[in-house]
């Protein structure tokens, strides 16, 4: 968090220097650990085993927050008896299909919701997968109908509760010390600190990086970490929480207002061509019919979207448009992308402040792609390697591109800075802030908001009077934008009345019927009573600490989710020391310090009528009201591509054998195989000594990502001036690396070259009885800029989380030699040879299902 | 001449004499001449240029998503300083290296300002005129569109798509931007559109 | 009129300037038990200052790549890697390697990597920052290190694990001494104490003599390569005359850069230091706050997780220019003695 959030962290030391406890738990000693009280080296990628550890230490000595759990999560709710856990299976939960390798989730469903509608088989499981649809839907779980049975006392065999600790009830002091390195007493403290400093007078606010994300078990990594805070009664409170710092200054809004294939705008999902062929199958995709909770209303924020897409033209009559949107058919994400542009399948190309040269997986696969294209727009602020490698990226040394011979047409389009243009930022915390402009930007530099707004009108010109069925959706598409007003735009995200054109005050407001018109559903708010609610600028200074008249949080202007749960199941806070939002009974309604997250006017005690759905559905103590149930899930009935519960797989690549199942990796993790995507073999295949070390990849605090923003600056590239891999003392000595020499790192991908950091900061692990060493690398440098050098990223290949479609990029295997690496195609030479001595022949894919130990 | 020498010298003289430091330090409280009788007139007239700006813009730093509130000093249609916004209860005034690189971000002589092409098999760049660069871009999306256009699979239901355009970016741009870009290819048919979220 | 104490011992340096109605002296507090090593405050400096760059140089020096302060880098942060014990800046958990298969520490490597000067980080003729390897390298574990960097990891045997490790990181900066060498010696009036009590090179006067260059006590005052003249942290002068934080300060994210009213300053740093001994922080001392030390006490003073070698700050620092008036006094007497011996001399050649 020192490391890539200097700012943020203010709040860790201001906590420090008021009492707090701080643990970092890291696989090298970073500025953070510097700062923190204790320091806990571990091996990357095992940490669903350290996390499951702590669940274990929960459940076994009756941690949790007790009254929290019954009231809140799915704890009580009782689970299909068809289910059978990894612990049964050794690594594989019930309904696998190795056909496919996807699950059916019938058996995970809760009692009585076997053969429910909404149940996934291993097809809709698989293309879920897919299309990153198990978990698309951000902001609320998966449909599932309101009444499941329950124990309240946890006692029944085969109540979430009991099935969680039986799940976790291997993941011991040793076996986490086994599988991850860390030293039992050092575990033990974590478990200690973190379980004392929970309950009704405190809270533990658990906090990661994104990194979190990019592995083949990403997403069940965060899913470990919000069990223990959902455990510890840490959620929807103050000072608690599991809170994401992402990094780019608007990566939050570009998932909210997506550019992203599977998704629209406000988590609706994009149509697939087969499971939404029609506008009711698509609506009823996303709300179950007897569901809880807010997505009850889906129809109206999709009817919304279509009239802010298609105005006048969108009718009852023709679905509102929703047959002229775009289908899915399976998987297109950047990665499918990139590799169908090798195989010559896409022509045009448009890289929007993105550098995928350097900062995507699999850089020469990245680099191939763009020179196979017929043109590709870059825009950007600087000359960055996306838009130069025909003519200076590694594949013209080894001769694998030829500028003479590479076809590919490059627009350069310069861009406008931040500075330079008006519009709102979505921040980690769901914040969105005004940005007011300072100036116009100089010479042919444009806004996005100008290039779209422009390129729409051209198309839309070259396109008049055009018959075609296929032009009906840009030639009736809404599109009289200026080009330079950011306000206009946020108008239409935040939705109107069709009739008067007044912005909706809410969502609650949008209607199925086509009178109104919504950008963005979650987004509808932020121009509420027709003023620019982000913009709002009230002086920390002059405001109570949670600070609601500084800009404007999705969803209505809730600062913290799920609030509801700061308050006991009577509406009370948990402790006077925690309040933060609770129900004034004089007044009948919720009120505190921050928005409530639940119906002002809903009393505790309320419980609804026998068979409601919906909204109407939720009772006065369902604190988690986005959630089909109402409950916090510590246990997943569905939605999830890989399992109910998170279970320890090895990385991909991973020297090391699962200690706890035959199952090595992630059974249904997303893979191409292909020749120019070869993986390092693993345990127990055989020859994974050729790759023996582990390595993992992050970011300076002095570079940004792939460096098109920090590389290009004197003043930030002389902070860091050059690619450097950090090795410990202990494997310096083993393959004789000096510091601040040269090293090469090879994969079965590539070998980048990197000046070598000797350092006490990497420490080797004993993992399963064997000494295991870690190396790190920053993964900011490329060939353009004022400093230069190998990309980190080039060595990873493509496997990604099934869930969501992530690479696995924070954990690999790779071996490391004392010297520069080759030039040209000796380069190639090395990486083949280290390909053939590990048995990878182009057909050799390591397979989905580890079946035998000798395999 | 003379009559200006005399009136200058006239006027100036006194003026001219208590400003020279010798002077000052053989006459002021400043005996070793270290302090208030060496401070030079551009010293003494010196002032934050952040006080003498034209404008001042509240904005957000680009960086990371800490959303770090930042002002922006702007003096003759130039930024002249970025730093922190004290207002912000999200940073209290304070930026990190990067955040504080933001002046040299947005003023760098390094940044491009002219439209580049590279023309097929070129081994370098050409400038070309912006008009020109994006008629040229909307041909290029409308042919790729039409070549690889597809209405419906093979069970004839609506496909409505082209898998010819691909688009990756989004994180640092705006929201309105984001959705600018999503609802023209979108209704374009173009549905290979990503962003830094996947990775 | 010249009080000894113009040159030594207790000061207020801006009345004893010739501001008679100065404001407080102003001053920056800079607690490293909180520094990040970020370097926002060195990128916030030159932002501000229109500082050039230092060069693109991969120093090796754990995470610090620009040396030292120069004439370039009015700020610099300083990174330590130290196999002590630690864990939150030497608070209360030691051991952030217990248990893990590691050798014993690269001690002396580390300390001397990380404290010393790979390359003369000043621009020439300027003096890299004042370091003494031997003594850095005395301050970690046995065996001694004899200060030669090499391919091997000295003091490293199989059998004696490490287990403790600390990293520590220091914004250094100009101290604004309160009897400043660098001013004393300048013979240009370039260098200036302003009505704040900090002292300031005028870009506008410097004709580049490089006098106070040796006059510095710790090494900060530095020529700049192209044009000569002598820079150095003007304590942003231009900004605190507005009434604003100097540019570092403002952008320190955790506050371990504080500028303030300097006897405030001082108070606030003595109270940290209990607070950190009532945590158990037992190492923790200032630098540079004691009016009586060899400079009067420093206007940039500092608190400390170790000794000021370890950080590359000299253990005792003193003002060249102590003992001028003594000399001056010498001189003037010698030159009564020769005008008395030329007198003498006269007569005699009379009589």
């Amino acid at each position: 968090m020192a490391e890539a959030h200097p700012v943020g962290f203010q709040y860790v030391v201001e906590a420090k220097n008021r009492g707090a406890k701080v643990i970092h738990v890291d696989p090298r000693f970073t500025r953070t650990s510097a700062l923190a009280h204790s320091y806990v080296p571990m091996r990357a990628g095992a940490d669903i085993a350290f996390l499951g550890g702590v669940i274990n230490y929960i459940l076994g000595n009756e941690k949790d927050f007790r009254e929290y759990v019954v009231a809140y999560t799915n704890a009580s709710t009782i689970v299909s008896e068809d289910f059978q856990d990894t612990e049964d299976l050794d690594g594989l939960f019930s309904g696998y299909d190795p056909e496919t390798g996807a699950y059916h989730q019938g058996s995970w469903a809760y009692e009585g919701q076997q053969e429910d509608d909404s149940v996934r088989d291993h097809v809709e499981s698989h293309i879920d997968r897919e299309t990153a649809s198990g978990l698309e839907q951000e902001s609320h779980g998966p449909p599932v109908p309101a009444d499941v049975p329950r124990d309240p006392t946890l006692q029944h065999p085969r109540c979430v509760y009991q099935v969680l600790k039986r799940h976790y009830a291997r993941y011991t002091p040793e076996v986490v010390e086994r599988v991850c390195g860390v030293p039992q007493d050092k575990f033990l403290e974590v478990c200690e600190a973190w379980t004392s400093n929970s309950g009704r007078e405190r809270t533990t606010a658990l906090v990661y990086s994104v990194g979190w994300t990019q592995h083949s078990v990403g997403v069940q990594y965060i899913r470990t970490g919000a069990i223990i805070q959902l455990l510890l009664g840490n959620m929807g409170r103050p000072g608690g929480g599991v809170m994401a710092l992402r990094g780019h200054a608007s990566i939050q809004g570009s998932t909210d207002i997506p550019t992203l294939f599977n998704l629209l705008p406000g988590y609706l999902p994009m149509p697939h061509h087969e499971k939404h062929a029609t506008f009711q199958q698509w609506v009823d995709s996303i709300r179950h019919p007897a569901q809880k909770g807010f997505w009850a209303d889906a129809e109206a924020y999709a009817v919304s979207l279509l009239k802010a897409y298609w105005g006048d033209a969108a009718t009852r009559e023709n679905n509102w448009g929703y047959d002229l949107l775009p289908r899915l058919t399976g998987d297109h994400g950047t990665y499918q992308q990139v590799l169908s542009m090798i195989d010559g399948k896409i022509k045009g190309y448009f890289l929007l402040g993105q550098n995928p040269a350097v900062g995507s997986a699999h850089g020469r696969a990245q680099r191939l792609g763009m020179a196979n294209l017929d043109w590709l727009v870059v825009r950007d602020l600087f000359m960055i390697e996306s838009a130069t490698f025909w003519k200076d990226g590694p594949e013209i040394a080894t001769g694998e591109i030829v500028p003479e011979q590479c076809r590919t047409e490059v627009f350069f389009m310069p861009a406008a800075s931040h500075a330079e243009k008006e519009g709102t930022f979505t921040q980690t915390q769901r914040l969105l802030q005004w940005r007011e402009k300072a100036l116009d930007p100089p010479g042919d530099c444009r806004s996005e908001l100008w290039f779209f707004t422009r390129l729409g009108q051209l198309m839309r010109e070259k396109l008049a009077g055009s018959t075609l069925p296929r032009d009906r959706a840009l030639l009736d598409l809404t599109w009289d934008y200026s080009g330079d007003d950011g306000e206009e735009v946020l108008r239409e995200i935040n939705g109107y009345d069709v009739a008067t054109g007044a912005p909706v005050p809410n969502f609650t407001a949008l209607k199925a019927d086509g009178s109104t018109a919504c950008g963005c559903w979650i987004y509808s708010g932020v121009f509420k009573d027709g003023v620019n609610q982000a913009a709002r600028r009230k002086p920390g200074s002059e405001q109570n600490w949670v600070a609601g008249e500084w800009g404007w949080a999705w969803p209505s202007d809730r600062r913290t989710l799920y609030n509801r749960a700061s308050a006991d199941p009577e509406g009370r806070p948990w402790s006077e020391r925690k309040k933060y939002v609770w129900w004034d009974a004089g007044a009948g309604e919720w009120t505190g310090y921050d928005v409530p997250d639940f119906e002002r006017n809903k009393a505790p005690g309320y419980r609804p009528p026998e068979g409601a759905s919906g909204v109407e559905a939720i009772a006065g103590d369902d604190a988690f009201i986005m959630q089909g149930d109402g409950k916090g899930w510590l246990y997943a009935p569905s939605g999830l591509i890989d399992g109910p519960m998170p279970t320890h797989y090895e990385p991909v690549e991973s020297p090391v054998r699962n200690p706890l199942y035959t199952q090595q990796s992630n059974p249904t993790r997303k893979v191409y195989e292909r020749p120019d995507n070869p993986t390092n073999p693993s345990p127990p295949e055989r020859h994974g000594e050729v790759f023996p070390y582990v390595f993992s990849t992050s970011r300076l605090t002095e570079h940004h990502t792939a460096g098109g923003m920090s590389r290009q600056l004197a003043y930030l590239s002389e902070l860091q001036p050059e690619m450097f891999v950090e090795v410990s003392p202990e494997l310096a000595a083993e393959r004789g690396l000096e510091h601040l020499g040269w090293a090469h790192v090879v994969t079965a991908r590539a070998a980048i070259e990197a000046r070598v950091l000797v350092t006490d900061r990497l420490t080797p692990l004993r993992v399963d009885g064997r000494v295991i060493h870690q190396i790190w690398m920053p993964y900011h440098w490329g060939s353009s800029g004022l400093v230069t050098g190998d990309s980190a990223n080039d060595l990873l290949g493509i496997t990604l989380d099934p869930n969501v479609l992530i690479q696995e990029s924070k954990v690999g295997t790779c071996d490391i030699q004392p010297g520069r690496r080759p030039v040209g195609p000796a380069l190639l030479d090395l990486v083949r040879a280290y390909r053939d001595r590990a048995g990878l022949s182009p057909d050799r894919h390591t397979p989905l299902l580890t079946e035998d130990e000798q395999a | 001449m003379i009559v200006t020498g005399v009136r200058v010298f006239g006027m100036g003289v006194r003026t001219w004499i208590e400003g020279w430091p010798v002077y000052r330090q053989l006459t002021g409280t400043d005996p070793l001449g270290r302090g208030a009788a060496a401070q030079s007139a551009r010293s003494k007239s010196l002032t934050a240029r952040t006080e003498t700006a034209d404008s001042v813009a509240r904005s957000v730093c680009p960086y990371c998503a800490v959303g770090c509130g930042q002002r922006i000093f702007v003096k003759d249609g130039e930024v002249v300083q970025i730093e922190g916004d004290p207002d912000s209860p999200i940073s209290k005034g304070r930026l990190c290296p990067k955040g504080s690189a933001s002046k040299s971000l947005v003023t760098s002589d390094r940044r491009q300002k002219k439209v580049l092409y590279r023309r097929p098999y070129a081994t370098d760049w050409e400038e070309l005129d912006l008009d020109t660069a994006m008629d040229m871009i909307a041909e290029r999306v409308l042919t790729a569109r039409a070549e690889t256009w597809e209405d419906v699979d093979d069970e004839g239901r609506p496909l409505n798509r082209t898998l010819g355009i691909s688009s990756l970016g989004g994180a640092t741009l705006d929201n309105e931007e984001n959705y600018l870009i999503k609802k023209l290819f979108t209704a374009a048919g173009a549905i290979q559109i990503e962003n830094q979220a996947r990775i | 009129m010249v009080s000894k104490n113009s040159f030594y011992g207790p000061l207020d340096p801006a009345p004893d300037a010739g501001y008679p109605d100065a404001p407080p002296r102003m001053g920056f507090f800079t607690d490293t038990s909180v520094c990040i090593g970020c370097k926002a405050c060195e990128v916030a400096c030159k932002e501000w200052n229109a500082v050039p760059d230092d060069g693109f140089n991969l120093l090796g020096q754990s995470y610090d790549n620009t040396g030292g302060l120069t004439a370039n880098s009015w700020r610099h942060v300083a990174f330590i890697e130290q196999p002590v014990a630690g864990g939150g800046h030497g608070t209360d958990v030691p051991g952030a390697f217990a248990g893990v298969p590691a050798g014993p520490p690269v001690s002396p490597h580390t300390a001397v990597v990380a404290a010393g000067t790979a390359r003369d980080g000043g621009t020439a003729p300027g003096v890299p920052p004042a370091v003494d390897v031997f003594a850095a390298a005395a301050t970690t574990a046995e065996p001694q290190f004899l200060g030669m960097p090499g391919r091997d990891l000295p003091g490293r045997t199989p059998d004696a694990p490490r287990s403790d490790f600390r990293w520590l990181m220091m914004s250094n900066v100009c101290k604004h001494c309160t009897h400043a060498g660098c001013l004393d010696v300048c013979p240009t009036g370039a260098l200036f104490r302003t009505e704040y009590g900090t002292v300031v090179v005028q870009e506008d006067i410097c004709n580049g003599c490089g006098y106070c260059i040796p006059a510095c006590p710790y090494g900060v005052i530095d020529q700049r390569k192209d044009d000569g003249r002598a820079w150095k942290c003007t304590m942003c002068y231009d900004r605190i005359g507005d009434g604003l934080t100097p540019a570092c300060a403002k952008a320190c994210p955790t506050q371990s850069i504080q500028y303030g009213e300097l006897e405030e300053l001082r108070g606030r740093a003595r109270h940290r230091v209990e607070k950190l001994h009532e945590q158990g922080v037992t190492e923790a001392r200032l630098y540079g706050h004691d009016p009586e030390d060899g400079v009067g006490g420093d206007g940039a003073f500092f608190l400390l997780l170790d000794e000021p070698e370890v950080y590359g700050l000299p253990p005792d620092p003193i003002v060249p220019t102590r003992d001028l008036p003594k000399m001056w006094k010498r001189a003037g007497l010698a030159g009564l003695a020769m005008a008395a011996a030329v007198v003498v001399s006269f007569l005699g050649g009379r009589s």
